[in-house]
């Protein structure tokens, strides 16, 4: 197990080499550069040149490529020049609120997903799972920002129940009933396509596997349907669930960019965005490196939960 | 389904008990909702409207715009003489003026300003980049006899000067806090105004204090929070739950649904801003004047401030905006809209049928709907026989490419202006020598020795009449020969809850908000 995890993480990091390769590659080959994004519409050529040479814009590809490499290495992500302060600080400030929220979806959708997809697959062609089919189908077609905007409409302006956007309120303390009555919203509307594919991947690997022996032995034997479903089909399901979950967290990981538009959640999604329009390439690169660990770690630990619910893999 | 439904109720419930939905604000704390998180709060640095709402509550120049002007008036400068030549322009400070950080406001630390913008060997010329530094190239020298003393050497006369010192760009640092902190002054600002900064987190809020050392009138709100509100929807669903007390910039969609509140306040003010196409006046159809003229004639600009923008602009019909109230030409008419005299033009110069293609930005700073404006002046010249071609450029690689000259694989573009004098934009758009590569910003190639003569005597006439008289005959000549499309200037709009008092919104679309009170 520990040399596998070795194994894992070792190979973190030529992918993430490789990813920061094509991305740097991509942010020299568009139109426009960071000289331009900060002189504006006021950009002269004399200027141009000047702040060029300021930023080390005037070195070529490789070299720059290089000096990066060589400084993130040494720990050192560089300073953002469209924020004026080291990626680092605003990379870490913007990654954490981004985990909470993805965090907090996943768990969500987890949740919602493994509950639907068991009570859709226990009553098979019942009210309740055509309910559920719906309620997935609708789940997974509502884009989130739609969804997001009518909740805020619902629940912040008419019923005025939670705030409106924002992680903690403006004025006051920010403590934790404050993060959980701003992150309500923006979690349930993250959660909800996530929500959805689990479920429905949850209902046929339930239907699957109470059609197997073991489930009608041990219905044979007496054992209560309540056990066999928590105990014995769920944790057979669960195999072929949790990888999808791993997988969801990607999903969850990219789509909070939308949520975090909505809700102006204070998120990674949105600095990258905002990186990416001032042609900041210190500051897409720093984003991208701690989104892509996180996003290989999620899947690294869905796999060794999976490893873990059945000893045949890897063995 | 059940457990599912009382867990979420529960949550709801959870939530509201905590009572941390939509907290009101106290009466003493001013929120206010902006489109983006400004980019730096140094001002020699800064060069967004967004920012400058901060920026004129946390510094001041030497002068100010008189509210609801385009004029100036004394500010950290109690008074000013300028010498018989027009080159010499002498400051009398104020007396006992501190920045927040303790240290004095003197004669030493404005020549630090300019030094820091315009020498390149300044020891904090490394703290920039400064883009609108060109506004004040002018300078030579300053000078500072004694600490209450200043004196600006220009190398020519420059009548645009003091308007240009009460742009953000002129407002003064301390140059301590400069000198300490460097680059991350811009995160971390100094200055003498009626608020100081209290802290800036990452596109959640910027926090300003009231200033207890205030030289003149103490500010009323004891804080005010800047907060980025990106997307146009929350802009409107936060202010309807309370959570904003005064909004920038609401979507035209939701200023509707505002008007028609009694709790709810709108104010409107039309800017000192045009939105304009650049015509190629070196090369394809766009060379014979008829055919500029005729795409002029061609464009609804009342169906397009309307319906486009939904009321959010107003029509051009000159170069300079109302907003320039001195300079502003009420009887210059422009193009009407006149599809049938844009037919008979472009029979005239033979262009009946003429493709022109077409450069349109997707989004930028003062560019509105650039889109929709962009598809709604291809269906007016459509309406005339002309086919334009769009192509669409993300805002960076737009400017890219339009700075770079329209040169002959284009024949008009989207651009817009924000401008403090009415000398800015012809001087610097439309001069024959304002060249692309050259610094000039004039992408269409327009040349016209007549404007030229009359931008340069405006620049040396300091008497405003006068000067006034001038940029009308410049604007005439612009008019006449259209090397741009005069297409709109942006009315800047600001909702408010009715109990937010002594708020009004000013033609440089600054924010001062040192007066502002809820009852």
């Amino acid at each position: 197990m520990g040399a596998y995890l070795l194994g894992r993480l070792a190979g973190l990091v030529p992918v993430l080499i490789g990813l920061s390769l094509i991305v740097f590659l991509i942010m020299a080959l568009i139109p426009g550069d960071p000289a331009l994004a900060i002189l504006g519409p006021y950009a002269t050529p004399d200027s141009l040149a000047r702040v060029r040479a300021e930023l080390g814009l005037d070195r070529s590809l490789p070299v720059q490529y290089a000096a990066w490499l060589g400084h993130v290495l040494a720990g050192d992500l560089g300073r953002s020049h469209s924020l004026n302060r080291p990626v680092l600080d605003e990379v870490g400030e913007r990654f954490a609120a981004t985990l909470v929220l993805a965090g907090a979806a996943l768990v969500l959708a987890a949740l919602i997903g493994l509950l639907v997809g068991i009570v859709a697959a226990v009553r098979q062609g019942g009210t309740a799972d055509r309910l559920a089919t719906l309620a997935v189908l609708v789940g997974i077609s509502m884009p989130s920002f739609w969804l997001g905007l009518l909740l805020i409409l619902l629940v912040s302006v008419r019923w005025r129940l939670l705030p409106v956007s924002g992680m903690y309120a403006i004025t006051g303390g920010e403590d934790l009933s404050d993060l959980l009555a701003h992150l309500v919203l923006p979690a349930v509307t993250l959660a909800v396509v996530a929500a959805g594919v689990i479920a429905r991947l949850t209902r046929s690997a339930m239907l699957e596997v109470l059609r197997q022996d073991f489930v009608r032995t041990a219905r044979a034997k007496g054992v209560p349907e309540r056990r066999i479903i928590v105990a014995h089909a769920l944790k057979a399901a669960l195999v072929t669930v949790i990888p999808v979950i791993g997988i969801q967290a990607g999903f969850v990981l990219g789509g909070a960019v939308y949520v975090e538009t909505v809700f102006q959640w204070p998120g990674i999604g949105r600095m990258l965005v905002n990186a990416i329009a001032t042609r900041d390439v210190l500051l897409v690169q720093g984003g991208v490196l701690v989104v892509a660990t996180a996003y290989v770690l999620f899947n690294l630990a869905a796999d060794l939960l999976q490893r873990l619910l059945d000893p045949r893999i890897g063995a | 389904m059940i457990p599912l439904r009382s867990a979420f109720a529960g949550l709801l419930t959870a939530a509201w008990l905590t009572g941390a939905a939509a907290a009101p604000v106290p009466d003493d704390v001013l929120v206010v909702g902006q489109t983006a998180e400004p980019a730096s709060l140094d001002p020699a640095v800064s060069t967004a409207t967004n920012d400058a709402r901060i920026l004129v509550n946390l510094y001041e120049g030497l002068v100010r715009y008189r509210s609801g002007t385009l004029e100036v008036e004394p500010a950290l400068a109690e008074s000013w003489t300028v010498s018989e030549d027009g080159r010499r322009y002498t400051f009398r400070l104020r007396e006992g003026v501190r920045f927040h950080d303790g240290t004095p406001f003197d004669a030493e630390a404005v020549r630090f300003h300019f030094g820091r913008l315009l020498d390149r060997d300044h020891p904090a010329a490394r703290t920039g980049p400064f883009p609108l530094a060109f506004l004040f190239r002018v300078v030579e020298r300053v000078e500072a006899p004694d600490p209450r003393t200043v004196r600006f050497v220009l190398r020519e006369p420059h009548a645009p000067f003091l308007a240009n010192l009460a742009y953000p760009t002129g407002l003064i640092v301390s140059p301590r806090a400069v000198m300490e902190r460097g680059g991350a002054f811009a995160r971390a600002p100094v200055g003498t105004g009626p608020f100081r900064f209290a802290g800036w987190q990452s596109s959640r809020k910027v926090t300003l204090e009231r200033n207890p050392d205030y030289w003149g009138e103490a500010a009323k709100p004891r804080l005010v929070i800047f907060r980025p509100l990106t997307d146009p929807n929350t802009r409107a669903t936060e202010m309807l739950a309370g959570g904003v007390d005064v909004m920038a910039e609401m979507p035209p969609d939701a200023l509707a649904l505002f008007r028609d509140r009694p709790d709810f306040a709108v104010r409107e003010q039309v800017g000192p801003h045009l939105w304009f196409l650049i015509l190629n006046t070196q090369a394809g159809p766009l060379r014979d004047p008829r055919v500029r003229q005729a795409v002029n004639y061609a464009i609804d600009r009342q169906a397009l401030a309307a319906h486009v923008l939904q009321g959010t602009a107003v029509p051009a019909h000159g170069l300079i905006a109302p907003a320039f109230a001195w300079a502003y030409d009420p009887s210059q008419r422009g193009y009407p809209h006149d599809p049938q005299r844009a037919r008979r033009l472009l029979r005239e110069a033979g262009a009946e049928g003429a493709t022109l293609r077409f450069l349109v930005a997707e989004g930028g700073s003062g560019m509105l709907d650039p889109v929709a404006m962009g598809t709604a002046i291809q269906a007016d010249l459509a309406a005339v026989g002309l086919t334009a071609r769009i192509a669409t450029y993300e805002w960076n690689a737009y400017l890219a490419r339009v700075n770079r000259g329209l040169g002959e694989d284009a024949d008009m573009a989207e651009m817009a202006w924000m401008t403090n004098d009415p000398d800015m934009l012809p001087s610097l758009a439309l001069r024959s020598d304002a060249r692309p590569g050259q610094g000039g910003f004039n992408a269409g190639g327009y040349a016209n020795p007549d404007l030229d003569r009359l931008l340069a005597e405006a620049r040396r006439t300091a008497d405003q009449a006068r000067r006034a008289d001038l940029y009308r005959q410049a604007e005439a000549i612009v008019v006449a020969d259209a090397p741009i499309a005069f297409v709109a200037h942006w009315k800047q709009s600001a909702v408010t809850t009715a109990a937010v008092q002594g708020l009004t919104l000013e033609p440089s679309f600054f924010l001062r908000l040192s007066g502002v009170t809820k009852r």
